[in-house]
């Protein structure tokens, strides 16, 4: 009896007919592309992508050459020289990080007495050479600048998970 | 003189009457493969190049054009650059006799469907000469393979036809046609068509049946070696086919250019455009099984083909002559 089933059911191709049964239900159902360059998906608060070096609202860079994040990174991403400001406040002269070598743990971030270094929402800074991916100071202030609304909301979203 | 001249133009103007439409439906079959193929993956498939992304194939073309032709060192120079030719010739000239109504044909020969046979039964020459040619190991296993699957499948493709021969008692494929006029042969015939569908999908080396160019274990089968334009021949050659594939299927079982209801709506509509739409209706069911079934085991297709569809078409031929014979519902 089971045999005479399985004949009827490989002869009215029964399975087949069922799997075609389950595409064409796929064919209708919504899709779920993003149209990427136009619609993209959503980020995290804690999202780890490109640095920013912040400032404070009066327009003094907030880091202060702790070196704590240069010590933190465990890809040594981070190279910082420091000397005192004429005012006696210690500021940097030197912040690079190496893009390509850093693995976005987000450790520098979390190390970061004073919230300076973060990052940020962006994630589409791909470059043509590599040198471009060689950030200094002056790069990565203006990515503060240029992320700062964003930043410190996200910053402000997440602390209560902090 | 002139009118000889005269008749030739004609004759070049309904060729090319019937080769843009071929070429540019397969323009747009393989866009629809890439929207269907995604839609069953939930996704959207090409939409950018154009509205909803139809002039995509054109794109692909022109990629495809401006591409640097290889030849491989050690390949056959001419036969590697004439099978290509071949395989693309082979599945344009069996548009010759393709009926697309009553009288929109280019040559209306009373062996049609036998001319048909022969063409498509050649094309296993363009892949087994690319395969040979390309002198290099997986084109070469990839020809051998669709050698022996196209004429496996071509035993049981001609059962199918010589049953509806039978039923219809010409070789034209106008009469094939107009004999359908009251009842599609897909109806008395459900389990010949269903066999031709799969036979088909084999004879045009489709999923699940695509192991000459089966990319888990050949690279590409037959056409690895080729790039550029060549390939394109080849791609542009296997679509054509698929389309001569689904109109034949739509003139012996789905009554080729004949509304489904001969009522009034329905019969004003002209001929071409139900043929159209049925030849799209058959790719359609070639692209959603390609969507749904994995590639078949090389014995499990030679099994399929010869253990199973070449018994059950023999026996389906025997039956069909017997009940045609008893009741003296033989054609003439």
């Amino acid at each position: 009896m089971t045999t005479l089933i399985r004949y009827i059911k490989s002869f009215t191709l029964f399975e087949l007919m069922k799997g075609l049964k389950l595409t064409i239900t796929y064919f209708f159902k919504p899709k779920v592309t993003l149209n990427y360059p136009n619609q993209k998906g959503p980020i995290s608060p804690r999202f780890r992508g490109e640095h920013a070096l912040r400032r404070y609202p009066n327009g003094e860079e907030r880091c202060i050459a702790c070196k704590l994040c240069e010590a933190v990174c465990p890809a040594q991403a981070i190279t910082i020289e420091a000397e005192p400001k004429p005012d006696g406040s210690r500021r940097t002269t030197r912040y690079d990080i190496d893009m390509t070598k850093c693995i976005y743990c987000g450790l520098c971030e979390e190390a970061c007495p004073v919230d300076a270094i973060v990052e940020g929402p962006n994630f589409e800074y791909a470059t043509e050479t590599r040198e471009e991916l060689l950030y200094d100071k002056e790069k990565l202030l203006r990515n503060g600048d240029i992320w700062e609304k964003q930043i410190s909301e996200n910053l402000k979203r997440d602390s209560k998970y902090r | 003189m002139t009118s000889l001249s005269f008749e030739l133009t004609i004759g070049i103007l309904k060729i090319f009457s019937f080769v843009v439409p071929v070429l540019v439906s397969v323009a747009l079959l393989v866009y629809l493969e890439r929207k269907v193929l995604g839609a069953v993956q939930l996704r959207k498939g090409p939409n950018v190049v154009g509205p909803f992304g139809i002039l995509q194939s054109f794109a692909d073309v022109l990629k495809l054009l401006t591409k640097e032709n290889l030849l491989p060192s050690s390949s056959n120079k001419f036969l590697f650059i004439f099978a290509p030719m071949l395989t693309l010739i082979l599945s344009l000239i069996a548009w010759a006799v393709i009926p697309i109504s009553s009288t929109y044909v280019i040559a209306n020969i009373n062996i049609g469907i036998l001319y048909l046979f022969a063409v498509s039964s050649f094309g296993v020459y363009g892949v087994i000469i690319a395969g040979w040619a390309s002198n290099s190991k997986y084109p070469f296993l990839g020809a051998l393979r669709s050698a022996a699957q196209m004429i496996s499948y071509e035993v049981s493709i001609g059962f199918v036809i010589i049953t509806v021969l039978i039923c219809v008692g010409s070789l034209n494929l106008i009469d094939i046609v107009e004999s359908q006029k009251n009842m599609w042969f897909a109806i008395p015939l459900l389990p010949m068509f269903v066999i031709f569908i799969i036979s088909a999908l084999a004879e045009t080396n489709r999923l699940p049946f695509d192991l000459p160019e089966d990319e888990a274990t050949l690279v590409a089968g037959f056409f690895t070696e080729y790039s550029s334009i060549s390939f394109g021949l080849f791609f542009l050659a296997e679509y054509a086919n698929m389309i001569l594939m689904s109109s034949l299927t739509v003139i012996l079982f789905l009554g080729g250019w004949y509304p489904p209801i001969d009522i009034f709506p329905l019969n004003a509509i002209p001929g071409i455009f139900w043929f159209v739409i049925k030849v799209f209706l058959i790719l359609f069911v070639f692209l959603w099984v390609r969507a749904t079934f994995p590639r078949y085991r090389y014995d499990q297709l030679m099994r399929l083909g010869w253990k199973i569809f070449l018994p059950f078409t023999l026996i389906w031929v025997v039956i069909t002559s017997a009940f045609l014979f008893y009741f003296g519902l033989l054609p003439n």
